[in-house]
């Protein structure tokens, strides 16, 4: 049939089934019933060997495996799902479509929700009535399959030639015209069944399938005819010379007449030129019928014959190869079987586990990476490479860990793959790698957010940490982790790696946000020299530093500048909030209050427990948390425990809290706000910075000085600064409890800090909206609405989005004498300690809110600089994460 | 309105299909207060980022868009809803809504739609429910060391491109689009779920197919070739198959010429804006896409054509104005 459509399937790849395809084979190995050796395998749930011999069928030819669970003592369902989810991650086997063969329909259908490709459905029949069968088959069709239909109907198995027509013709009517099935998905199996048995109604049992498969192929457009070739031989069994050959002469005929596909055993297959003159025509008179004695004659033949098993087809020249040869053909195919005497005879040549690694194994791993970079290995098989070298290393551990013995002293680096992001095999690969370095490695695995990094690097003291990250939105993760590393202090190197970071990325966006030495690490054989150079001695890190800093000054030279609105343009779309509508109200306070000694029982009423408890990783808010039903014991105790260390704190007096709030006329000039003396006199001006990037919408670009009056609007305004801290008192503490090893007590003492500092704030910008400025004198709020921030105004701190630069905090500063007056210090670049402190502006225009002033130009900071009277390279250095040019 | 049949428009010229959603919505620059908006100002997990959500709490940020994209010469508007699906909601703890938020959705684009097609009869617009491919994978493991593990099962997907796509029929969807699979057996599922709700409603919509090669290889991520993921989807009968995302325009073509001997369909391609920088900014400009799919054009590869990841309005456009120039891709019916 020369117009006859070709029945298309997939694994990973394609495979045509048409007539000017040869002869089709489904490897039959993976069969419980057909296979006591696979049997054996999944009763003893060793699927590693099960897979074996599927790898095996394909190596050995076959274009489609075929499954079978069908035995009584197992359970064949989950048995089905265990391994073709098994062969999913195999792209050896994977790459050739499944044929899901089962007698039970669940178990069929359990099998078709696990393959992404068009497999086949072997089998159903007519046996159970025409309902069940049409149900079946509209199943199949909307799960994607082809289908083998079995000549077997209500009254039992067809064994003639007319039986088999009969019933192939009513089941391809039904599924053509009723299900709508597609005719080139079906395949027919008209039975094949054993010859040479003895009994004289099997003599033409060969013949007889030949002649109803040419009948289908002439008579049902499309259709494809299949079988289970082995059957034939059944009498012959133990006797595997002459079974190859009746095999061989079988399938000679059968593909005569137009069977498309069979069941066989690729690696037990004689071709048909290759059978011995003598045997193929005792076989070929069997098979044929061609005379009455065809049985005897064979039978006696047969005796002769020793059953000389036929030596598997598995191509293995590759043992013969050195054993660097054999690691890296190892890795690159993902073949477990050997891996473990070629490590062990690596080891032996090399005189050490460690040149192993370093040696072949990376060696093959490179190849594996240089083989998917250039597209000729993908994903899943990088996966099986990473599974053999994973192997390989576990069979090396306990040699290392005898070297190890006398080693120095392990350095201790923590390993993650950032927040929402879940991609670890690089990363599982480098911390595989640097352990066998004699690092010890803490991995908190994947989607690992910065907060649980901050702190398992504290809790641990690792000497490094290294993310990782395959995905875009991970870079950004990156430098969000890089931040809140300088934010808590750190300062232990970071190594950066993953498909998509890259040095130039790493030097650009992450190395200025941290003040430790950052570094690019390309690939896991790169990560032990940079971890040894970067915990070691030597200047590597300061080295790195300066390399980065060249890198990103000339990268950023180059870059093209991203479209910002100018300026001016920015500034003429600048808020214009209605003057004339609102009145400013004046402040009770005018000029400065001082708080030395602040209650911390008042404060400690104004904490907001729920970022506490995401400090500890436990996600969820307060007070829900403490009846969750996972984590609430827990956190419970955390709580108690925390409120224990509150206590002690408060009665004993541990920390002190202090503040200084001040209030001020100040009016608004562009982006500037100047603060006068309340006697009228200029004070001290702020400077803030307007959004440049283009808005839709009719949306301004936002300064904070938008909420502000200017002087055209004929109103008198006013703006509130701030400093609280909760940390006086704090050093003493922690080296307390650094005497006594209590990192616990170090890090809860500092997270209360932290919260008494917000708490403070909180409550002290409660009091200002009260009393001090009393724009809302009877404000009356519960703790929840204050951490919702339901009520006016806004607190916005230097450093922060609405006003990027830290360096505002000298002028917050000197104005507040925040130093002399309660103790805060300003580092150099401005960060605050004790830690547990807040500084910031009070804005109490109704319509003041929170935003981010995002990329700013060149023109802009020019201006800033020039109001600021600073030079612009001052300017730049403090504005650099905002800057969009150069 | 009476709806114009996409079936036999699609014959006659080539349409196009509206660009990136999330690089538009970024541009709005919204702040968690607008992804709440006062429906679920009190949600105990944050919501910045769930995009889909925003059908619910700025709707006239995202009809603002589709507009942009009709205005820019599109046929086709995407739902925002690449991720409103149960289990991808589950991530914001959403999933509650998933309903509701393909139902607005839907009708956004429908308003949005019917709005151009009321103006410019002779260009009908149409609206696509978008079904991305939720961020788990049926046939891959997690768990490098435990291959055999799946973290989520062909039933619950189905089950939530069931419910999804019921809220995109609800709310006036003309097509629905599986896109950007990643992993096959996803898109089987979802197009089995899909089937299972036709039967229900006793109502069809055509369906769009659109897979993802994401490496140099030419494979999905979860190992396919192209054409081995045609066939596994071709038992359905698509409107469309294609390719989106990942890769630039000109890195597909190679991929769109497999689809195109061997696919019964019409097919549609949607790539990206080039290939992410080291930065993970899309920065090719709309001349240089319209450069690259011209080509596309010229060797008749296409029916169906628009932008994924980094494309705006002005990259539609460009495509929109080439499109005009040449005649569809012929698809020899199998």
């Amino acid at each position: 049939m020369k117009d006859s459509k070709p029945l298309i399937l997939s694994g990973l790849e394609p495979l045509v089934i048409s007539p000017e395809a040869n002869f089709v084979n489904v490897g039959e190995r993976t069969n419980v019933t057909g296979s006591r050796k696979f049997l054996r395998l999944i009763q003893e749930g060793n699927y590693d060997a099960a897979l074996g011999v599927a790898r095996e069928q394909v190596e050995g030819g076959a274009q489609i495996i075929d499954v079978n669970m069908d035995e009584g003592m197992i359970d064949g369902k989950e048995a089905m799902v265990t391994f073709l989810n098994l062969m999913a991650a195999e792209p050896d086997i994977a790459r050739v479509p499944v044929m899901i063969d089962s007698s039970k329909w669940e178990i069929i259908e359990a099998g078709l929700k696990c393959i992404q490709g068009k497999g086949v459905v072997n089998s159903i029949s007519l046996k159970e009535g025409e309902e069940q069968f049409v149900y079946q088959a509209r199943l199949i069709k909307r799960y994607g399959a082809a289908v083998i239909v079995m000549a077997f109907d209500e009254q039992g198995q067809a064994d003639t030639y007319e039986r088999r027509i009969e019933i192939c013709k009513r089941a391809y009517d039904i599924l053509v015209e009723k299900v709508g099935f597609p005719p080139q998905d079906i395949i027919f199996d008209p039975n094949i069944f054993p010859v040479a048995t003895g009994m004289e109604e099997h003599n033409l049992n060969a013949v007889n399938f030949f002649k109803a498969t040419r009948w289908i192929k002439e008579n049902l457009p499309h259709a494809k005819v299949s079988g289970g070739v082995s059957n034939v031989s059944f009498s012959f069994r133990g006797n595997n010379t002459v079974r190859e050959a009746i095999h061989a002469v079988f399938l000679y005929h059968a593909i005569q007449h137009g069977m498309d596909m069979g069941i066989v055993n690729p690696s037990l297959l004689e071709v048909y030129d290759e059978v011995p003159g003598e045997l193929l025509t005792y076989v070929e008179d069997v098979i044929l019928f061609r005379r009455p004695d065809a049985t005897e004659r064979l039978l006696n033949y047969a005796e002769n014959v020793k059953g000389d098993r036929k030596t598997k087809t598995v191509d293995l020249s590759w043992r013969q190869q050195p054993y660097e040869e054999r690691l890296s053909h190892a890795l690159i195919k993902g073949i477990v079987a050997y891996i473990d005497e070629d490590t062990e005879e690596a080891r032996q040549q090399l005189q050490s586990p460690l040149a192993v690694i370093e040696g072949p194994l990376m060696a093959g791993m490179n190849k594996v990476g240089d083989l998917f970079g250039s597209g000729k290995m993908f994903l899943p098989q990088v996966v099986k490479s990473a599974r053999v070298m994973k192997k390989s290393v576990a069979y090396l551990l306990p040699y290392l860990e005898e070297e190890k013995k006398d080693g120095a002293a392990q350095a201790r680096i923590l390993m993650a793959t950032v927040k929402g992001d879940v991609h670890d095999i690089g990363k599982n690969i480098v911390g595989v790698v640097l352990s066998c370095n004699n690092y010890e490695i803490i991995d908190l695995g994947v989607m690992v957010p910065a907060e649980k990094i901050v702190q398992a690097a504290k809790e641990h003291r690792v000497d490094a940490i290294g993310l990782s990250g395959l995905i875009t939105p991970s870079l950004d993760e990156m430098v969000h982790v890089a931040k809140e590393l300088e934010r808590e202090g750190l300062q232990v190197p970071l190594l950066i790696g993953g498909a998509t970071t890259s040095k130039i990325h790493t030097a650009v966006k992450i190395d200025p946000h941290y003040s430790a030495p950052v570094v690019h690490v390309h690939d896991a054989s790169r990560s032990v020299p940079v971890a040894g150079e970067l915990i070691g001695e030597g200047d590597f890190g300061a080295r790195v530093k300066t390399e980065y800093a060249a890198m990103r000054e000339a990268y950023l030279a180059k870059k093209t500048v991203k479209k910002l609105l100018p300026f001016a343009e920015a500034r003429a779309n600048a808020l214009q909030l209605n003057w004339q509508e609102y009145k400013p109200v004046k402040p009770q306070l005018q000029g400065i209050e001082v708080f030395r000694d602040y209650s911390l029982a008042d404060i400690s009423a104004y904490i907001d427990w729920s970022p506490f408890f995401k400090a500890w990783m436990l996600k969820g808010k307060y007070p829900q948390l403490l009846a969750d039903e996972k984590v609430g014991e827990e956190a419970a105790k955390l709580f108690a425990e925390a409120n224990e260390m509150l206590t002690e704190i408060i009665e004993q007096k541990l920390l002190t809290a202090r503040a200084v709030v001040g209030l001020f006329p100040a009016v608004a000039d562009g982006e500037t706000v100047t603060l006068k003396t309340w006697e009228g006199k200029d004070n001290v001006a702020f400077n803030f910075l307007r959004q440049q990037s283009s808005k839709a919408g009719g949306r301004p670009n936002l300064c904070l000085a938008d909420y502000i009056a200017p002087q055209t609007s004929g109103r008198q305004d006013y703006l509130g600064v701030f400093a609280v801290t909760a940390g006086i008192g704090i050093e003493a503490l922690i080296s307390q409890y650094e005497a006594d090893h209590n990192d616990y007590k170090i890090i809860m003492v500092k997270a209360l800090a932290d919260r008494l500092a917000e708490a403070f704030a909180e409550l002290l910008h409660a009091r200002v909206r009260r009393e001090f400025w009393g724009y809302v004198p009877e404000e009356q709020l519960s703790n929840d609405d204050l951490i919702a921030e339901n009520y006016r105004g806004i607190r916005p701190a230097p450093g922060y989005p609405a006003c990027p630069d830290h360096a505002e905090k000298m002028i917050l500063f000197d104005l507040l004498k925040v130093e002399e007056n309660i103790g805060i210090q300003l580092t150099e670049s401005c960060a605050m300690y004790p830690t547990a402190s807040v500084s910031g502006f009070y804005f109490g225009h109704p319509q003041a809110k929170y935003f981010g002033v995002g990329k700013i130009g060149r023109d802009q900071v020019e201006a800033y600089a020039a109001r600021k009277n600073i030079t612009l390279a001052e300017a730049e250095k403090w504005l650099l994460p905002q800057l969009n040019y150069k | 309105m009476e709806r114009v049949d996409i079936q036999a428009i699609v014959k006659e010229r080539i349409l196009v299909l509206d660009g990136a959603m999330g690089t538009m919505i970024q541009r709005y620059g919204l702040v968690e207060e607008d992804f709440r908006g006062s429906m679920l100002a009190g949600h105990h997990k944050p919501l910045q980022g769930n995009n889909d959500i925003l059908s619910l709490t700025r709707p006239e940020v995202i009809k603002e868009i589709h507009l942009a994209y009709f205005a820019a010469g599109a046929d086709i508007a995407e739902t925002n809803t690449f991720n409103a699906n149960a289990i991808s909601q589950a991530d914001y703890d959403t999933q509650h809504l998933t309903y509701d938020i393909n139902v607005a959705a839907a009708r956004l684009a429908r308003e949005a739609a019917d709005n151009y097609t009321a103006k410019e009869p002779h260009k009908p617009r149409f609206v696509a429910g978008s079904m991305g491919p939720t961020n788990r994978t049926a046939s891959l493991s997690p768990d490098v060391n435990n291959p055999g593990y799946r973290a989520v099962s062909f039933d619950e997907l189905k089950e939530a491109y069931k419910e999804q796509a019921r809220g995109l029929m609800d709310g006036g969807a003309d097509l629905l689009f599986v896109e950007t699979i990643f992993d096959t057996l996803n898109a089987k599922a979802a197009l089995f779920g899909i089937q299972e709700l036709f039967d229900e409603q006793g109502k069809e919509l055509p369906i769009m197919v659109s897979g993802t090669i994401t490496d140099a290889s030419g494979r999905t991520l979860s190992g396919q070739t192209t054409q081995a993921f045609l066939v596994s989807v071709s038992h359905v009968n698509l409107l469309s198959v294609g390719l989106n995302c990942a890769l630039g325009a000109d890195q597909l073509r190679p991929y769109l010429q497999v689809l195109n001997k061997n696919s019964p369909f019409f097919i549609s391609a949607h790539p990206n804006a080039g290939l992410p920088n080291a930065f993970g900014e899309y920065d090719e400009t709309p001349e240089m896409m319209g450069k690259q799919i011209e080509e596309y054009l010229q060797e008749g590869l296409v029916n169906i054509v628009g932008g994924c990841c980094g494309t705006t309005p002005d990259h539609i456009k460009v495509i929109a104005d080439l499109t005009k120039k040449y005649s569809p891709r012929v698809t020899q019916t199998a």
